[in-house]
């Protein structure tokens, strides 16, 4: 590949990007007999390897990130987070999930019991299958198909259903009331979420998530300067659809119990509560690879291993979460539908036709990208700065600090009964 | 379509879907019949990725697993529960035969049309769907895009159009929300 023109030129041993001894495992396989007789084996164990690799590095994953989590946020509520379990704490979410495997899990009696226990299953499916097209290195994806931004768009709209099913088949109305405030947020921020994506599909004139990083390669820029628009709405829309605090309206811990997962309890909770954390490391791994450049950076990637670089930035963006999550206050389900509708759709729309706009201008008059894309950068960033702070000037609420004179209460902020 | 794999997953594929579409018809709980015809969804978007139909099998799994599947439950959830167990239907024969026609129908165009073969490399079919849809098919194209948002905003209208107070200032506590203070 053209990004690993180094010295070891993609020898089996080249392990700056681990796709190289696969390759050649899958290449001997292929050699065997006369040539064409075991291609099935080479298929079958190349699914093989992918499968277990993403299998492998969620579990991983999962595991280190409630710890990270719990710690994060913690030090944010100014207080010390899990440290008697280990050093620092690290062996914190071994004990939770071993206390988690022990307890009883309990069915309700009149609940769906099939769909109730088919759930927290089927939960992990767009989870594992979003990972398959995220490409960690050049060579590193599970599979490689053309159409991975609508492919992960299409994945991650089977999650509400799912989410419908525990809803549901708990038998529990706080659960069909998270289970229907899920879908009713769901199907809010995918227009914004796929608009913005659209945004940067147009702008590329790429659909497969490598094609996109050697795009940004290949022009030596990252697409959050040239698209922060779609970077921002984005970031927002796909972070609403995690369930996570700030936007945590399916669950809603102070309004509906637990929301869809009020009635499960022991390792099948466990499971929905790690689904969410890969979730939202599969976000952080999206918007990594569409705006910062996935797993190039700026000619590094020849020297330091793609894959090392594609995580460190997953799991720095996935810092970004954290932080929203923990100094971000909880959204009511008006609030955070009302946004959705009315800032991150127009907001996605006015950037899909500014987009439109300028790659007729470039494409039509054949003007060098040297010249073009800083100008674009340039007009896109103050266009984002002066949208969004011209919407927050004339739409928004101000901070009242020093009040000239009385108001009722009805007039505040405060949501008041009626 | 050759080879182990291929034929070996059209099998699985072919009885999962047809499979599914059967429990549709045959499960008592209509939340059950709506998973099943979102298992019967994507088991089509795989058989369409087995043809190598990239675009359409995610579109498929976008526009009817995603979409259609949420859109139902929706709207059996609106519906009140009395009217969701009338399951029983007198019209098993009618219906049927109406399904043996349609299905007669199918088969024998399928057996009767001379399909183009395709070899084993086959490109992408987005950019191919993509010229099409924005150069020789706009018109239609935009014609039904005119024709959806005439039935969002008539959906619109039937809903919000029923003496549905849309006051802002009766609509609760948060349309009362002041302006920023000059």
């Amino acid at each position: 590949m053209t990004a690993l023109s180094g010295f070891l030129l993609s020898q089996w041993y080249d392990l700056r990007d681990l796709g190289n001894p696969v390759r050649a495992l899958i290449d001997w396989i292929n050699g065997w007999g006369d040539g064409t007789t075991f291609h099935w084996v080479g298929y079958i164990v190349a699914g093989l390897i992918g499968a277990a690799a993403i299998g492998l590095f969620l579990g991983i994953a999962m595991l280190s990130l409630i710890w990270i989590e719990r710690k994060a946020v913690s030090r944010i509520q100014i207080r010390y987070g899990p440290n008697r379990t280990g050093p620092f704490g690290l062996l914190q979410p071994v004990a939770d999930a071993l206390k988690l495997m022990q307890k009883e899990a309990l069915t309700p009696l009149a609940g769906d019991k099939i769909v109730f226990w088919l759930a927290p299953v089927v939960i992990f499916i767009p989870t594992l299958l979003v990972f398959g097209v995220l490409p960690f290195g050049p060579k590193m994806t599970a599979a490689n198909i053309s159409v991975a931004v609508l492919y992960i768009v299409a994945i991650g709209s089977a999650t509400p259903l799912v989410i419908f099913m525990a809803g549901w088949s708990s038998n529990n109305k706080y659960s069909l009331l998270g289970a229907m405030r899920g879908i009713a947020m769901a199907i809010s921020y995918e227009i914004p979420m796929v608009l913005s994506l659209l945004g940067v599909v147009l702008f590329t004139g790429h659909m497969d998530l490598n094609g996109i990083v050697q795009w940004q390669q290949k022009y030596h820029v990252w697409l959050i300067v040239l698209q922060p628009l779609a970077a921002l709405t984005y970031f927002i829309s796909a972070s609403a659809e995690l369930n996570r605090t700030p936007t945590d309206i399916a669950e809603a811990e102070s309004e509906i119990v637990a929301g869809y997962h009020t009635e499960y309890s022991g390792m099948k909770f466990g499971l929905f509560y790690a689904v969410e954390l890969g979730n939202a490391l599969a976000v952080s791994g999206i918007w990594a690879t569409l705006f910062f450049g996935g797993w190039w950076l700026f000619g590094l990637d020849r020297w330091i291993p793609a894959w090392l670089i594609f995580l460190g930035k997953m799991y720095i963006l996935y810092g970004a979460l954290i932080i929203t999550r923990g100094t971000l206050p909880r959204l009511r389900i008006d609030q955070l539908l009302d946004f959705a509708w009315k800032f991150l759709l127009p907001l996605a729309l006015v950037n899909v036709l500014v987009v439109a706009l300028e790659v007729t201008i470039w494409q039509e008059n054949g003007i060098s990208a040297g010249i073009v894309l800083p100008v674009f950068a340039v007009v896109n960033i103050l266009l984002s700065v002066v949208l969004v702070v011209g919407y927050v000037q004339s739409f928004g609420f101000a901070r009242r600090q020093r009040p000239r004179r009385a108001r009722l209460i009805t007039d505040t902020l405060a949501a008041m009964p009626q | 379509m050759s080879g182990v794999g291929p034929v070996s997953a059209f099998y699985v594929l072919a009885v999962l879907s047809i499979g599914s579409a059967l429990m549709v018809m045959a499960a008592r709980s209509i939340i059950h019949a709506v998973l099943f015809l979102v298992l019967f969804f994507v088991s089509l978007a795989a058989m369409f990725v087995l043809l190598s139909a990239d675009f359409v099998a995610v579109a498929q799994l976008l526009v009817y697993a995603g979409a259609i599947g949420v859109l139902v439950v929706f709207a059996i959830l609106l519906t009140p529960s009395r009217e969701q167990r009338g399951m029983e239907t007198k019209f098993v024969g009618p219906g049927l035969l109406a399904g043996a026609v349609v299905a007669g129908t199918v088969i024998f165009i399928a057996f009767n049309t001379n399909w183009p073969t395709a070899s084993n490399d086959f490109p992408s079919t987005v950019d191919a769907i993509g010229q099409a849809l924005l150069n020789r098919w706009a018109l239609p194209f935009e014609i039904a895009s005119v024709l959806l948002i005439a039935a969002m905003i008539g959906a619109i209208v039937i809903v919000g159009g029923r003496g549905v107070d849309l006051d802002p200032g009766a609509a609760g506590p948060s349309a009362r929300l002041v302006r920023r203070e000059r």
